[in-house]
């Protein structure tokens, strides 16, 4: 099954996906290099940068997240979003 | 304990329904060298690798799995506007009459994912080595998968796992560093 979103859910979604990227990008890399600073910075930021689009993002399509990691609108919603192989 | 998160980590498009690539994709879903083989491998291995590889081992883990849905994406969506003779042309009539257009963890020609695919040595050099191997042999099937090719948004997603592949190796390689420095460091007990 196919839904149609609106042009922003894409958008948003996919600034999501590059910030998130950037995330495992780091994170990978810094299990190997433990003592690059500067690495360590670009990833508590991008971290931080996520969180707040993530908030953004579920306040306009609804919960990212199951099992208590997103919050539920009456009545539950967790289930309503697309699923990724839908969009 | 796992947590699922709702989107994918790179956006899949496919430009229309093509059960033929979709047959020859599905390599990378329940093939030898592929992300279900690829993230079982990894996340079997942590448990007996050393402390210091360990957070590497887990967390290429859970980057395969969420390759392993882009591929299951893309193989959806090549998929699910075949008619029974579309997939019958394409060489998935065998598929068709097993499975309608549900997705299974087989490889190209059809033979069910094994653990026979993977390994775990307890030795961590003989792990990691195979890691590394794995890793170049995911990244030479998706090139040849490329190769075979002719839908322009399924090759974007293709190209960005292939150079994961690339990424995975080279941390691999620096984790056989790590191990082999801390090998010749002397001990004093």
């Amino acid at each position: 099954m196919t839904k149609q979103m609106p042009p922003e859910y894409y958008k948003l979604l996919e600034e999501l996906q590059a910030i998130d990227f950037v995330i495992v990008e780091l994170n990978l890399y810094l299990n190997t290099h433990p003592h690059d600073f500067e690495a360590i910075k670009q990833f508590n930021e991008a971290s931080q940068h996520s969180m707040h689009l993530k908030i953004e993002f579920e306040r306009q399509f609804g919960p990212l997240m199951n099992f208590g990691k997103s919050y539920s609108n009456y009545p539950w919603d967790v289930d309503d979003s697309p699923w990724p192989w839908q969009v | 304990m796992f947590y699922y998160e709702k989107k994918l980590q790179y956006p899949v498009r496919v430009s229309q329904c093509n059960p033929m690539l979709a047959k020859f994709l599905v390599e990378q879903y329940g093939g030898a060298d592929g992300e279900l083989a690829a993230a079982l491998r990894y996340m079997n291995q942590r448990y007996t690798i050393p402390d210091k590889v360990i957070g590497l081992l887990n967390d290429i883990a859970m980057e395969e799995f969420s390759h392993l849905e882009m591929i299951a994406t893309m193989i959806y969506k090549l998929t699910k506007d075949a008619t029974p003779e579309m997939m019958k042309a394409a060489g998935l009539g065998d598929h068709y009459v097993a499975h309608d257009s549900a997705l299974f963890y087989n490889n190209a020609s059809g033979v069910p994912w094994t653990a026979s695919y993977i390994q775990a040595k307890g030795d961590p050099i003989a792990d990691l080595y195979e890691d590394i191997a794995a890793e170049e042999k995911a990244r030479a099937t998706y090139q040849w998968i490329i190769d075979m090719s002719d839908d322009p948004d399924l090759n974007d997603g293709l190209k960005f796992l292939r150079e994961r592949e690339v990424i995975h190796s080279l941390r691999f390689r620096e984790a056989v560093e790590i191990l082999k420095d801390d090998q010749g460091k002397k001990k004093i007990f």
